[in-house]
C-alpha cells in the first residue's frame, strides 16, 4: 500500500470557508439573541429558540446517523463500507459537540419555563387539562432533563468506543483468532449502540424534543419519520464527503461501486421517509378527527403550504427520479447535487416540524435561519475535517478490508 | 429459427474460462453464449455484453401501472359512480396512493417477469438446444457460432489448448421452439456426448 495517502491534511481552503461560515454564523447568532433570543417579545423569543432547537436537533441526529450507519454495517457483517469508514467516524465525532449544544439549547428552554414552545411546562394548565395530566408522566420537566441527558451522553460514550476500537485497526496485521476477536467486540459495541439509538432516535426521544411541541397531539410514526428524516440526510453527508475527499485524491480504495451503494442507500431512504410520511398523513386525513387534523390544518392549508410541498417534492419525487437509474448513482457530480438538495430538503422538513408549530400564523424563513445553518455546517466542516486529519484515512489493518477493496455491486 | 453450426469448449473452472474467453474473443471469434452452473461475477463484462435494459422496461411498465391505476379510480369516482365516502371530495388523492403504489408494483413486478422470460427464451411448452447436460452441474460450457471461414477443428484446437476439458461440433437450433421435453426426440443432428 505505498501509494496509498493515509494521512488527510486539512487544505487552507477549507479551514477559511469553514471558519468563513462561522463567523457568519456567530453574528447571526449574536444578533439574533439580542434583538430575538433575550426580547421582551414572546413572539420573537419562540422565534429564536425554536430556530436554535430545530437546527442543533437536526444536526446532532444527522451526525450521529453516522455512527448508526457504522453500527448497523457492523452487525450485518458488512465489509464493503471499510473502505470509506473513517468518514461517517470523523462525522460522528460531531454528536458530542453538536450534542451539548444542543443540551444547552433545551436545557435553558425548560429551565427557563418557556411554555410558549412546550406548554406542557405551564404547569397551572396542565392541573386543568386531562390530557396533559394524563401525559404528565412523561412530559415533566425532570424526565425531560434525565431522558435528554442519558441519551446525549450515551450517543458520545457509545460511539466513542466504537471508534477507539477502530483504531486497533491501523497498529498491526491480525492474524485468525485476533481477527475474530476483534469482529466479536466489534459486533458487541455496535449492537449496545444500537439498542440505545433504537430507544432514543428509534421511540422517544423525538416526541420528546420535537413532537411535545403541540403537546396535546401525537403520532406513533413521528419518530421514524424523525430517524428517516435525519438517517437520509446522513447518508447524504457521507457521500458528500466521499466525493469531496476523491477529489482531493484519497481515498484510493474506494470507488463508484461504493458511491453506487451509498446511492442506493440514499435513493431506498428516501423512498422510506415518503412511506412514513405518507402513512402519517393519510390515516389521520382518512379519520378526519379534529385533534389529530390539528397537526395538518395550517400545514396543509395554512402558511407553511408551500414548504410543505416543496418538501415532498424535493425529498421524494426528485431522488426518486433522479437516483434511479445506476448511472445517475454512479456519478460524482450528480450523487453530489442530489445529496446537498438531500439535506438541504431534509433541513427543510425539520424547519416545517419544528417552526411550523411554533409560529403558525406565517413563515419566516430568512436570515437568522440561514445565519444559524451556516454556523452549524461550518462547525460540521471545521470538525470533521479535524477529525478526518486525526487518524489514518483508511483502517489498514481491518480483516474486511479485501472485501471492501473488491467490492463490485 | 435457422440451424447453425457451433463449436462447444467446456471448462471445469472458471479461473481458466475467464483467460479463454478473452482469448477467444481477440481472436475474432464470436461467442454465442457461456453456461455455466453458477451465476459467474465480472462474466458479462469478459463476454462485453451490454448493459441490459429490463429496467428501462420495468420502469415503463411501473409508469403504465400508475397511470392506469389514477386514471381508472379517478374515472370511476369522479365520472362513472361518484360515492359520497365519509364527506370526503370525489376526488381523494391520498386514499387511492395505495392502489396506485400497489398496480405500480404489480405492473412492473409481472411485466419485468414476462420479459426476462421472453428475452431468455423461457416458457412453458417450449423447448431450447442444450449444448451440454453438465452445464447446469459443473461445466463452464463456452459455445462458439461458426461462420463460413471458421474452421471448426482449428477452433477445437484452439480451445483445447485454452483448458477446454472437453470439445465438440453441433448443429443446431439456436432460438426456443414449441414441444416438451418429456415428448419429443430433441431436434439436432449430431446428438451431444452425455457423460456417462
Amino acid at each position: 500500500m505505498a501509494s496509498i495517502r493515509l494521512q488527510f491534511e486539512i487544505p487552507g481552503k477549507m479551514k477559511t470557508w469553514s471558519l468563513g461560515l462561522i463567523g457568519v454564523g456567530l453574528v447571526a447568532l449574536v444578533f439574533g439573541m439580542i434583538t430575538k433570543g433575550f426580547s421582551s417579545d414572546e413572539h420573537e423569543q419562540v422565534h429564536f429558540w425554536g430556530t436554535l432547537m430545530y437546527n442543533t436537533i437536526f444536526w446532532t441526529l444527522v451526525c450521529n446517523a453516522s455512527m448508526f450507519f457504522i453500527c448497523v454495517t457492523t452487525l450485518a457483517m458488512g465489509g464493503w463500507q471499510q473502505s470509506f469508514r473513517r468518514i461517517p467516524e470523523a462525522i460522528s465525532t460531531m454528536v458530542p459537540i453538536f450534542g451539548s449544544i444542543t443540551f444547552a439549547v433545551l436545557l435553558y428552554v425548560v429551565l427557563s419555563d418557556k411554555h410558549h414552545i412546550y406548554h406542557w411546562l405551564d404547569t397551572a394548565a396542565v392541573a386543568k387539562d386531562p390530557i396533559l395530566s394524563g401525559k404528565a408522566g412523561f412530559l415533566n420537566a425532570k424526565f425531560f432533563i434525565i431522558w435528554t441527558t442519558l441519551t446525549i451522553g450515551f450517543w458520545s460514550f457509545l460511539g466513542w468506543r466504537m471508534r477507539q476500537l477502530s483504531n486497533e485497526a491501523d497498529i498491526e496485521a491480525m492474524d485468525h483468532e485476533t481477527g475474530k476477536n476483534f469482529i466479536f467486540r466489534n459486533t458487541v459495541r455496535a449492537a449496545l449502540f444500537t439498542v440505545w439509538f433504537a430507544l432514543t432516535v428509534g421511540s422517544t426521544v423525538p416526541w420528546l424534543w420535537m413532537m411535545s411541541i403541540d403537546a396535546h397531539w401525537y403520532s406513533t410514526m413521528y419518530s421514524w419519520y424523525t430517524f428517516a428524516s435525519t438517517f437520509v440526510a446522513g447518508l447524504s453527508l457521507i457521500a458528500l464527503w466521499m466525493v469531496y475527499l476523491k477529489n482531493k485524491g484519497y481515498m484510493e480504495l474506494t470507488n463508484q461501486e461504493h458511491l453506487q451503494d451509498i446511492g442506493k442507500f440514499m435513493f431506498a431512504f428516501s423512498i422510506f421517509w415518503t412511506y412514513l410520511w405518507f402513512s402519517q398523513y393519510m390515516l389521520i386525513w382518512y379519520a378526519n378527527i379534529p385533534e389529530e387534523t390539528v397537526y395538518f390544518k395550517h400545514r396543509v392549508q395554512g402558511p407553511y403550504k408551500g414548504i410543505f410541498f416543496l418538501n415532498l417534492i424535493i425529498n421524494f419525487l426528485c431522488p426518486l427520479l433522479i437516483l434511479m437509474k445506476r448511472s445517475a448513482k454512479r456519478n460524482y457530480t450528480l450523487v453530489t447535487f442530489m445529496a446537498v438538495l438531500i439535506i438541504f430538503g431534509h433541513w427543510i422538513d425539520f424547519y416545517q416540524m419544528v417552526m411550523g408549530s411554533l409560529m403558525k400564523e406565517s413563515v419566516e424563513l430568512g436570515w437568522l435561519d440561514f445565519g444559524i445553518l451556516s454556523f452549524f455546517v461550518g462547525m460540521m466542516i471545521f470538525f470533521v475535517g479535524r477529525a478526518l486529519a486525526s487518524k489514518p484515512l483508511i483502517p489498514k489493518y481491518h480483516p474486511f478490508l479485501k472485501e471492501s477493496v473488491i467490492h463490485i455491486v | 429459427m435457422a440451424k447453425k453450426k457451433f463449436v462447444v469448449g467446456c471448462f471445469d473452472d472458471e479461473e481458466v474460462l475467464f483467460p479463454a474467453v478473452s482469448k477467444v474473443r481477440t481472436a475474432g471469434y464470436k461467442i454465442h453464449d457461456v453456461y455455466t452452473p453458477f451465476a459467474v461475477h465480472g462474466l458479462d463484462h469478459a463476454l462485453g455484453l451490454r448493459e441490459t435494459s429490463l429496467h428501462t422496461a420495468g420502469f415503463i411498465y411501473g409508469i403504465t401501472g400508475t397511470t392506469t391505476a389514477l386514471s381508472c379510480i379517478s374515472w370511476i369516482f369522479t365520472k362513472d359512480w361518484p360515492l359520497n365516502i365519509g364527506g370526503k371530495p370525489h376526488f381523494a388523492l391520498p386514499a387511492w396512493i395505495p392502489i396506485t403504489f400497489e398496480l405500480t408494483v404489480l405492473f412492473a413486478a409481472v411485466g419485468m417477469v414476462l420479459t426476462f422470460c421472453y428475452i431468455s427464451q423461457l416458457a412453458p411448452f417450449v423447448k431450447k438446444h442444450h449444448f451440454h447436460a453438465r452445464a447446469t452441474d459443473d461445466l463452464f460450457v463456452m459455445v462458439i457460432e461458426c461462420t463460413d471461414t471458421t474452421n471448426a477443428e482449428d477452433l477445437k484446437a484452439f480451445l483445447a489448448s485454452n483448458g477446454a476439458v472437453e470439445t465438440d461440433i453441433q448443429i443446431a437450433e439456436e432460438g426456443w421452439w414449441l414441444g416438451r421435453y418429456d415428448k419429443e426426440e430433441m431436434r439436432f443432428e449430431n446428438k451431444q456426448i452425455v457423460a456417462a
